[in-house]
């Protein structure tokens, strides 16, 4: 599977990183290198065989649906980037 | 006061215990020592008055007669792990100056037990590095360097390995008595030998990743790294236990594993995969295995040569699983709530620019292979299928564990070599973990035991991995390979 500048651009804006133009040729080359490597993995039969999503085996732990913790803006906040009050300051999202 | 820095940790703790020292003697070694090694760029942040206030409220503990099991015991502690009040970086620009308004589990398990923490240690960003030259902090350097000779090279630096590099290095060069670490594909295993120490990866679960800066969850476990066996096994002991707040925490009794060290291993069923014995290895690491066998045989355990058949294929599929795991949970890192903000134009591009500043090039590769094979049209083809031959990849185990107790490998394909020699090829840096990143995908514990040193005079290790849960079987083999091997070689102080 080759990557081309173009999937990098694309890819490189759902995963939320800015990427200079002149960088997406050399990545595009990298990131097809690493995927080709990875390609070996269609020559496991994996017919029938069950994904594998988690190392142990167990079922999920439940737990009282109760509020355990909270009330403490200043620790929410205290490695906020800004802020005003209580608030978080983020860039305007609605115009 | 070096002859303090040089105690194992079980050793400190029994001249702690009949007051041969005090743990503030103790600490102000270790502080002073840490300051002597600035070189090495282990630390990345220094605590020395925060150290030596635990050390005196441990003196005045044990005075009472109230000291816990690791009370007064200088440790290092991994940037990956949250310090309450104390930066935590994860080696990454993103976090910026973070600090954490809480404390890791782990670390919280520590303290409990009397332990004093030196300072952070230096990793790979983000746990994504074999080498420790990701670190937004820089490298950090093993105090190993190969022997002068033929050719010279006696001088040049070499990677202790990583992404574990720092907890490795403090280890090895006695800036602690012990670190922690955390091991995602063999970031433990791999610089345990490439700095001649004990690195042990527990059973997926059965310390809380509560705390600890995720990178691939299905697959990051904390683990301690010492300088013996037993002082590995005494750290472990510590730092495992049920967690709540960790929803794959295992709900399981912790052993006291120091016990399993030093117990006989005669009778156990040792397994030799044959698909490790790898094109182009080193004839030296093949020789070592071959000892390390032949030891375990003269302390009685039967050897039996098995089979995992889907061992080439764990890396690729690692190198899916592992980015897509980091990729949704890196996407935390948004520049608002915490760390590094750049302003845009706008929330988007605010997003693109903290992200592009804040993560480096290693990083962002992740990301983005995550990325891609999340991404419509490509998950069935990529991310599904890696689950499926990790799941043969365990299932490989599961048949091993039916004829055997335990597994005799390599921990590392080399030994350490120099930094900046595969910084420009990842493929060649990911192959560092070809023997360790199996049992990662299948969740199983795994140890690196310093074996013997190379003919360059560096430190070489071989691993040991068990069943689930069983540690106790590993500190029992560890134990019996650490004393057949006689390894006592240190690093030349040079620092």
């Amino acid at each position: 599977m080759t990557i081309d500048a173009a999937t990098v651009r694309k890819v490189a804006r759902l995963a939320r990183i800015a990427q200079p133009e002149e960088t997406l040729e050399p990545l595009a080359k990298e990131l097809s290198g690493i995927l080709s490597w990875i390609e070996q993995l269609g020559e496991v039969d994996t017919d029938g065989v069950e994904p594998m999503t988690s190392a142990v085996h167990m079922p999920a732990p439940m737990r009282e649906d109760v509020v355990t913790e909270g009330g403490e803006p200043e620790v929410v906040l205290s490695n906020a980037p800004k802020r005003a009050g209580d608030f978080f300051v983020v860039p305007k999202v609605v115009e | 006061m070096s002859a303090l820095t040089s105690l194992t940790l079980k050793a400190a703790l029994d001249g702690l215990a009949d007051k041969s020292f005090s743990a503030v003697e103790l600490t102000q070694a270790h502080v002073e020592a840490v300051e002597a090694a600035r070189a090495l760029n282990a630390y990345v942040l220094e605590t020395p008055e925060q150290a030596l206030a635990m050390a005196r409220a441990s003196d005045a503990r044990r005075a009472a007669g109230d000291a816990g099991p690791l009370d007064g015991a200088p440790l290092g502690i991994k940037d990956l792990f949250c310090t309450k009040g104390v930066r935590s970086t994860a080696g990454s620009k993103i976090l910026g100056d973070f600090q954490p308004t809480y404390e890791s589990t782990i670390t919280a398990n520590l303290w409990r037990d009397g332990a004093v923490m030196l300072g952070k240690l230096n990793m790979d960003e983000f746990a994504m590095g074999s080498s420790n030259e990701t670190s937004a902090w820089g490298p950090v350097v093993n105090p190993w360097r190969p022997n002068m000779g033929e050719g010279g090279g006696g001088n040049a630096k070499l990677t202790p390995g990583g992404s574990s590099g720092g907890s490795a290095a403090a280890v090895a060069a006695e800036l602690c008595l012990g670190a922690t670490a955390t091991d995602t594909g063999g970031s433990i295993r791999q610089p345990a030998a490439f700095t001649g120490t004990v690195g042990v990866k527990p059973t997926y679960g059965r310390c809380s990743r509560w705390g600890v800066v995720a990178f691939a969850s299905s697959l990051d476990q904390a683990g301690p790294m010492a300088r013996t066996v037993e002082d590995a096994a005494i750290l472990l002991t510590s730092m495992a236990g049920h967690d709540p707040k960790d929803s794959t925490s295992l709900a399981v009794e912790t052993p006291d594993f120091a016990p399993f060290v030093g117990k006989s291993v005669k009778g156990l069923r040792i397994g030799v995969p044959k698909e490790y014995r790898v094109d182009n290895m080193p004839p030296e690491i093949d020789a070592l295995w071959e000892q390390g066998i032949a030891w375990l045989k003269d302390a009685g355990c039967e050897i039996v040569e098995v089979s995992l058949p889907h061992t080439k294929y764990a890396l690729p599929a690692y190198y899916i699983v592992a980015p897509a795991e980091a990729s949704s949970n890196l996407a935390r890192y948004d520049g608002m709530r915490y760390g590094l903000r750049v302003e845009g134009a706008n929330l988007t591009d605010t997003y693109e620019r903290s992200r592009a500043a804040g993560f480096g090039a290693e990083v962002k590769r992740r990301i983005m292979i995550g990325t891609y094979v999340l991404s419509a049209g490509y998950y069935d083809a990529y991310y599904l299928k890696a689950l499926k031959v990790r799941r043969r990849i365990a299932d490989d185990f599961d048949q091993a564990w039916r004829t055997v107790d335990a597994l005799l490998t390599p921990t590392a394909p080399s030994a350490a070599f120099s930094l900046g020699d595969k910084a420009d090829d990842p493929v060649a840096m990911y192959l560092n973990d070809i023997f360790t990143v199996t049992v990662n995908l299948a969740g199983l514990p795994g140890m690196s035991v310093p074996a013997g040193l190379d003919s360059a005079g560096l430190p070489l290790g071989l691993q040991l991995i068990g069943r689930a849960l069983d540690e106790g079987t590993l500190f029992s083999l560890g134990g019996a390979l650490e004393k057949a091997a006689g390894f006592r070689a240190k690093p030349q102080r040079w620092w």
